[in-house]
């Protein structure tokens, strides 16, 4: 067995992967301090971390879904169509509603059961359906965005109810709420991943569903959950986003699925399934966020920013081949 | 003896194809007891049923005298039967402790990763599997998996394990340990059914053989005293012979030879040398470099030193199409890695060496295809509705036989094949067998890479390898013994 005596150091070594980017994030808060004497100011840090909340609900949804080794594109398309439709349900026809006066407390609810039955859609086509993930939700992520299309007829929603701006806007003890929510959000990833059965039976799916199946694993049933739970963060992103921003408009979440995608993956989430953790994709989006934020502080043209970003993507996965060892494919 | 595991006149259909046909197998407690059968005969099907993943559409299966446990309750299943699958059912991208506990980390709340690790190294332990329980399973070795499947397998408690051919991805001294442990388990009285292609393993490690032919029970026996001819006559449903390796001479002409080839870490130093119409072995535990040295010589691999000379001229190293140019085919180790793509058709996967000869100018002509493709199917009679049907579809022995017409299409004049029978049947092995030494006939030197001691019989000489380097050259005429003291280094 001497191969494996062998093999030890670098496996221990690998438990810490999913920390590979935090000295990339340390680097990043020295340089930013550098750069900027505003960079490193709470008022900055918190602006960061109150811009990223959203996008970081959908890198959690992204992240389990990629872990049970699915995939699904349309998350963005929820961001702005599950809050838009929730909201027309509840405004007055004369403000671009339907007009059907439900009360406005349940706007929230009523987002929420929009994601989760985009999500159930989603799960019906690919599990019920047999339908390549890939596909079906590149189709969603059009039929999804047309849905918020269609009824506001591209325009935005301004008269929101209270209750939905609520949470995008408010600030708890003295820190954003949207900041609490995906904190907590992320803290329950990562213990429901790391420590509870249905957590690891998404691991066990994504590597092997065959193996899972034999292990008594639903494997159906829990990929369908994730689905939902994937399209209710998403909308929770959407409601959190309205609130920030304070209306709905036609292009809310538009284009943000790249940058899950690169946050998750450069977080260590494997595109393959059964890789990764939440703890990991947190500090993809992290990353993602200081990067922004310098670049925004020293006023580089936002036309110049996605080059950027492509390169910090494409630096960040050479550094976790680098540090993987292995091939990625 | 009390009958343990029973399948009565079990019935199972997969769309028009029926994978059973009114089988029925009955196992005695506590025997080691063989199914045997060809590709296709309902094996793989059989063990499905057993280990409840399937439902069968007709019969019954009864443990202990007793119906078995409903579909949907794998707990219950996993109490009555274990089974070491043909696929690894690992998930490998998880440590051993969470595969030996998959689904059953915790019995209701968090799991306490602390005590999981100690509970899997404590079965580790008690099934005396020397593995780390933080490795990730992706990393262990197929030996190494192998035992930590079965050490789950029998953690539920159950006391009739299925064996879903162990030992077609192990090497000579791991099937030996398995065969150790499987002892073991026998006098512990566990009753286990094993799946084999090698009879001599049936032989050494079983009590009683059922054989399958055709989706059907064809018969039950004691193997003490059974002649292997009946065997093998059983299972195919006609009298074989065991296969005759053919006398030659070889001819002068080198045509294909190593100097000084060394890869760190894999083999050093090893030169060897073919002559046209000579068949050379090359054998070895999995450790020896063996394969290792034949990719090199096929360009799969590239040496740190040393020269590949093919038919005279040098060929580059690390370079398929040159070494293809200068008049070498092959058999690559994996044939669903390496060896086909199974949605291509027969024709199109054993025509692509010679498609620039199908056609000009970069164009394939589909009649000429056709034409070449039927003839190699039937030059080495694979079973196909037609070149035209993908190999995908195609049984292993059938499939490997498309890898051959491969290798055999350009006519190349040195042959390199790597575990060229490799989980194929008694009757495609001969056919394999025999298509390498049509080609050594029609003036090739082959090279024939295997663990199985069978293929190496058509060599006329072998040279078996230790630890990276070749220790020996056996001329023809060796015995089993001789050879594999040889391979585990107990004998110079």
């Amino acid at each position: 067995m001497t191969t494996l005596t062998a093999l030890t150091p670098r496996l221990r070594l690998a438990r810490f992967r999913d920390l590979t980017l935090v000295p990339v994030i340390v680097l990043l808060l020295i340089v930013g301090a550098f750069l900027d004497p505003i960079f490193l100011t709470t008022g900055n840090l918190t602006n960061v971390l109150q811009q990223q909340a959203s996008i970081s609900l959908l890198v959690l949804a992204e992240a389990l879904i990629l872990i049970s080794g699915k995939f699904d594109l349309s998350l963005e398309s929820t961001v702005g169509m599950a809050p838009a439709i929730a909201v027309m349900l509840v405004i007055p026809a004369s403000a671009g509603g339907f007009g059907l006066g439900l009360p406005g407390m349940l706007v929230i609810p009523l987002c929420l059961l929009v994601g989760a039955a985009v999500g159930a859609f989603n799960g019906f086509l690919i599990i019920k359906f047999q339908l390549s993930a890939f596909i079906v939700t590149l189709a969603m992520l059009i039929i999804v965005h047309g849905l918020q299309l269609g009824p506001t007829e591209g325009k935005t929603l301004f008269e929101l109810p209270e209750s939905i701006l609520y949470l995008g806007s408010a600030t708890w003890l003295g820190l954003p709420a949207s900041i609490w929510i995906a904190g907590l959000l992320f803290v329950a990833g990562i213990v429901g991943l790391g420590y509870f059965r249905v957590g690891r039976s998404l691991y066990a799916i994504g590597g092997n569903p065959d193996a899972a199946r034999a292990a008594g694993i639903r494997i159906d049933r829990v990929l369908w959950g994730v689905f939902i739970v994937g399209g209710m963060l998403a909308a929770l992103a959407g409601v959190l986003e309205t609130g920030r921003l304070g209306a709905i408009g036609s292009g809310q979440g538009v284009g943000w699925i790249f940058m899950v995608f690169a946050a998750a993956v450069i977080g260590g989430v494997s595109m393959d399934g059964g890789k990764g953790t939440i703890l990991g994709a947190l500090t993809g989006v992290l990353v993602i966020g200081l990067v922004q934020n310098i670049l925004t502080l020293k006023g580089v043209s936002g036309f110049w920013q996605p080059v950027v970003y492509g390169f910090i993507i494409l630096v960040a996965l050479m550094i976790s081949r680098v540090a993987g060892g292995k091939a990625q494919d | 003896m009390k009958t343990h595991v029973e399948a009565r006149n079990v019935v199972k259909r997969f769309g028009p194809t029926v994978a059973l046909n009114g089988a029925s197998i009955a196992i005695a407690e506590g025997e080691t007891h063989a199914l045997l059968g060809r590709n296709g005969a309902g094996k793989s099907t059989l063990v499905s049923i057993l280990t409840g993943l399937q439902r069968p559409d007709e019969g019954e299966v009864l443990f202990s005298g007793e119906a078995a446990p409903a579909p949907a309750d794998r707990d219950a299943w996993r109490r009555q039967v274990a089974c070491v699958y043909q696929k690894p059912t690992i998930i490998p991208t998880l440590t051993v402790a969470e595969n030996l506990f998959l689904n059953r980390q915790t019995d209701s709340g968090m799991i306490k990763w602390r005590a999981l690790r100690a509970k899997a190294r404590e079965l580790l332990a008690t099934y005396e599997v020397d593995v780390d329980a933080e490795a990730l399973a992706g990393d262990l070795d197929v030996e190494q998996r192998q035992l930590v499947e079965i050490a789950r397998a029998l953690s539920f408690g159950a006391r009739f394990i299925i064996l879903d051919e162990p030992t077609a991805r192990l090497d000579g001294p791991a099937i030996e340990r398995l065969f150790v442990r499987m002892r073991a388990l026998r006098e512990q009285g566990v009753t286990m059914m094993y799946i084999s292609h090698h009879l001599d393993e049936v032989y050494e490690i079983c009590q009683s053989v059922t054989v399958f032919r055709d989706a059907r029970h064809v018969m039950t026996r004691p193997v003490d005293g059974l002649p292997h001819d009946d065997l093998v006559a059983a299972m195919t449903g006609e009298a074989t012979v065991a296969y005759e390796s053919r006398s030659r001479t070889p001819g002068e002409k080198v045509v294909l030879s190593s100097a000084g080839l060394t890869l760190a870490g894999r083999y050093q130093d090893v030169d060897l040398s073919v002559r046209s119409g000579e068949v050379v072995g090359l054998a070895g535990s999995a450790s020896s470099g063996k394969v290792g040295v034949a990719e090199t010589l096929v360009g799969l691999r590239k040496a740190d030193s040393g020269t590949v000379v093919v038919n005279g001229a040098r060929v580059k190293p690390g370079d398929v199409p040159a070494a293809l140019k200068a008049g070498l085919g092959f058999v690559p180790e994996d044939r669903h890695h390496e060896g086909f793509a199974p949605l291509l058709s027969v024709g199109e996967n054993a025509t692509i060496p010679i498609a620039r000869k199908l056609g000009r100018f970069g164009t394939v002509s589909p009649a000429k295809r056709r034409a070449k493709a039927v003839q190699l199917i039937q030059d080495l009679d694979i079973k196909t509705e037609g070149p035209d049907q993908p190999v995908g579809d195609l049984s292993g022995g059938n499939a490997q036989k498309v890898v051959f017409a491969r290798a055999l299409v350009d006519e190349p004049t040195a042959l390199v094949v790597i575990n060229p029978t490799a989980g194929v049947d008694v009757k495609a092995k001969q056919a394999l067998l025999g298509a390498v030494e049509d080609a050594v006939e029609r003036g090739a030197g082959a090279v024939v890479v295997s663990d199985e001691l069978d293929d190496l019989r058509i060599c006329d000489r072998v040279l078996v390898m230790f630890h990276g380097r070749v220790v020996k050259d056996v001329p023809r005429g060796w015995t089993d013994h001789e050879l594999v003291a040889v391979m585990e280094g107990i004998q110079p």
